[in-house]
């Protein structure tokens, strides 16, 4: 009596679970239905059409010439591969110092619309309303147009700077000139950083087994600035700057930022630091005012209760969104191919138009920005269990 | 008076000597900017051109070449004598965004005024019924054309964006993982790869003899970017809602989808709409990238605008005003947004104090 309709329960579509069971199953079904009717649609159109599918183009000569490349050489006669390549590192590289001039303006900023000075801060909020409310592309055009079409020419070129010229050409700007002694410096640094990382830790658990504090930040700074300084030095100060020189029609010497760059990478630094701007104050803002009392109360002076109770509280709440504007700055250098920078889905555009591949050309797009995605989401993962409060419920 | 009019200054510009530096340095630099900006934009500026000619020999600003384009800009190359439709559709638009902003008619019969005014729209800009001539959709432009894949795509991402963030917390692992794969695929590529997608890589997805025109592609390929967005911070709402709430439905019987729709995501949605509004500010932003794939929005009709020779070298006053043009538009969504949060968190106070 008991057994047969526990039985027949186990099978009944009211049972929550088969009916879970069923509709995964249904689910996934549909997906691969939908999945084999686009892949065989497309095999289809793909023979008709007569485009050979894979990645062979890669190892075909490009033809086609970019106008600025970095760290890698490119001429037209190379591989589709190589332009990609390319790309890429243009991605990488006004992404970087975007980045890093994002975070510096954004950081200021930030702090500006937190001022006590009325002006300050309300300039610093217009600032922040206007750039947001703008569509960054709308931003690009802009700065691209007032480069190259209001800028005049290198012969009249603006100096704001002496040795910095703006000109419809783009920025020209002075440069180091290369010495071997940088490079030593450069190793110095990092020798620099690292002893002063392990002199941190040393410095950390001695006080923590002996009570005895050490001064590691300063002695930190010093290793990390003086190492490269007493190389400098040793050299004999070796410092020249190469200035950019109007000769004929354009400059020569030291480095010119393109106006694409010159546009991308001011649109896209200001634009982010508009979005940073506000994580800062939000994070400044997230830490109680009784953090700071109870640190003054503890007898802690200002900067140490800066460094130590504050910034730690304001770093846990800003990072995370910080790491997201990154990425976001990031994917938006797409953008580029609006303005003519050759960025990877810029030169991937082109090589989609010249060989047909269009699937593969968005494939290789969509996995650079994933790998790229996924790599900063796993160090997300990994930086916020590491400053997650210990036993949080959260 | 001025009394007042010092200590005010004294306690907010002049209150120590850095911060009377900052002031200083500011004031300087404005000194030196707002000025010439001034006479550009509005002394010297020409208004009104019969001629470009005019323009050419002016010191100042040229927004006459908006006057002069200004139809071009917000219908596109819409059939001149017919673009009182387009006009009727952005004030159907502006109503509908009106309506749902009101705190009272946040009702369920507003999603039926958005399906009809949303039909209407269709229906005017299409015509082909008697008295509206037909009109095919590769002739819409402008600031029509960018409230229409603004509006539209959000209509259509937000429902499915609620039932794939349902999806992401459900407990079958395979809806989950399908779920959760797609949104971060989706969030982790570039918009622009997806309008690529969609403009050279559908048709050949699709079977031999059926083709989905060009403006169809960008939309769909905007939905599917925005809803993994929207699900994200509907996924968010429904993080908020106590457990409590879940299992009280589940005590009083009511099945999943009954628990969800009268239960959850009234109360989820409802603490979702700040967040949303900016989802909804992004989204808008986003739709002028369609210019890439060649679509005819505001900001290609900008910019084909300047490509006509006897305008050219205006690009500075055309890109003001449609940074003005997206500027009204997101900021007032944004000062709504915040306003929203703070009355809605003031409201949430007050349920708790009462209880």
């Amino acid at each position: 009596m008991s057994a047969a309709p526990r039985t027949r329960r186990s099978w009944s579509l009211y049972d929550l679970r088969v009916r879970a069971i069923l509709y995964q199953v249904l689910l996934v079904l549909a997906v691969g239905l939908v999945a084999w009717f686009l892949v065989s649609n497309t095999a289809h159109n793909l023979e008709t059409r007569q485009i050979a599918s894979g990645f062979g183009f890669l190892k075909r000569e490009a033809g086609f010439a970019i106008g600025e490349t970095t760290l890698i050489s490119y001429s037209a006669a190379d591989t589709y591969l190589r332009a990609l390549t390319v790309g890429v590192l243009n991605t990488f590289r006004v992404s970087l110092i975007g980045i890093v001039l994002a975070t510096v303006l954004g950081t200021l900023i930030g702090l500006a619309r937190l001022s006590h000075n009325w002006l300050l801060s309300k300039l610093a909020a217009g600032y922040v309303e206007t750039l947001r409310n703008v569509p960054l592309l709308v931003q690009l055009f802009f700065w691209y147009t007032v480069i190259s079409d209001n800028l005049p020419g290198p012969r009249q070129a603006l100096s704001p700077v002496s040795g910095v010229f703006l000109s419809n050409r783009g920025i020209a700007l002075p440069v180091l000139h290369a010495h071997p002694a940088h490079v030593w410096m450069a190793v110095a640094l990092v020798a620099g950083a690292i002893a002063a990382w392990w002199l941190t830790r040393w410095a950390r658990r001695r006080q923590a087994l002996t009570g005895q504090p050490f001064p590691a930040l300063a002695a930190g700074s010093a290793l990390v600035l003086g190492l490269p300084l007493i190389v400098f030095l040793a050299f004999g100060a070796p410092f020249h700057l190469e200035r950019p020189v109007l000769r004929g029609f354009n400059f020569t010497g030291g480095a010119t930022l393109t106006p694409e760059f010159a546009a991308l990478l001011g649109g896209l630094t200001t634009y982010t630091a508009a979005f940073i701007a506000e994580i800062v104050r939000a994070g400044v803002l997230a830490v109680d005012r009784g953090q700071f009392e109870a640190a003054y109360a503890l007898g802690l002076r200002p900067r140490r209760a800066m460094r130590l109770v504050v910034l730690p509280q304001a770093l846990r709440v800003i990072v995370p969104p910080l790491t997201s504007q990154f990425l976001n700055l990031t994917k938006n250098s797409s953008l580029a191919v609006a303005i003519g920078y050759p960025d990877l889905v810029s030169i991937a555009n082109t090589t989609m138009n010249q060989t047909g591949q269009a699937i593969e050309g968005i494939a290789i797009i969509m996995a650079v920005y994933l790998t790229i995605s996924l790599s900063i989401s796993v160090f997300m993962n990994w930086y916020n269990k590491r400053i997650a409060l210990k036993g949080a419920r959260r | 008076m001025g009394a007042r009019a010092i200590r005010w200054l004294r306690s907010n510009l002049f209150y120590s000597v850095p911060s009377s530096l900052a002031t200083l340095v500011l004031l300087y630099i404005a000194w030196k900017l707002v000025p010439p900006f001034f006479d550009w934009a509005f002394v010297n500026a020409v208004w009104t051109a019969p001629q470009p000619s005019v323009c050419r020999s002016a010191a100042g600003a040229c927004w006459a070449f908006i006057v002069e384009k200004h139809r071009f800009i917000l219908f596109g190359t819409y059939p001149y004598d017919q673009q009182w439709r387009p006009g009727l559709g952005i004030l159907i638009f502006l109503a509908l965004y009106f309506v749902s902003a009101l705190r009272v008619c946040w009702r369920p019969w507003l999603a039926w005024v958005w399906l009809g005014g949303l039909t209407l729209i269709g229906v005017l800009m299409w015509g082909g019924v008697p008295g509206l001539p037909y009109v095919g959709d590769g002739s819409w432009g402008g600031l029509m054309l960018t409230l229409i894949l603004a509006t539209f795509g959000i209509a259509a991402a937000f429902p499915l964006s609620i039932l794939l963030a349902l999806g992401r917390r459900s407990n079958m692992p395979a809806v989950r993982t399908a779920c959760v794969l797609y949104i971060e695929l989706i969030r982790g590529v570039p918009l622009i790869s997806l309008l690529f997608m969609a403009s050279v890589m559908l048709p050949l997805f699709l079977p031999e003899g059926l083709t989905i025109d060009k403006l169809l592609r960008a939309q769909i390929a905007m939905v599917m970017f925005a809803v993994a967005y929207l699900a994200e911070v509907v996924r968010g709402g429904l993080q908020a809602i106590p457990n409590g709430q879940y299992e009280a439905a589940e005590a009083l019987g009511l099945s999943y989808w009954r628990k969800m729709l009268l239960i959850i995501l009234p109360q989820a949605l409802r603490i979702s709409i700040p967040p949303l509004v900016n989802t909804f500010i992004a989204f808008f932003k986003d739709t002028s990238l369609v210019v890439i794939i060649g679509l005819f929005d505001l900001l290609t009709a900008v910019k084909v605008a300047l490509n006509e020779p006897a305008w050219s070298g205006y690009g500075m006053e055309a890109y003001l005003f449609a940074s003005l043009v997206y500027f009204v538009f997101c900021f007032s969504m944004s000062k709504y947004s915040q306003r929203l949060e703070r009355d809605l968190s003031r409201g949430r106070r007050h349920i708790l104090r009462e209880d």
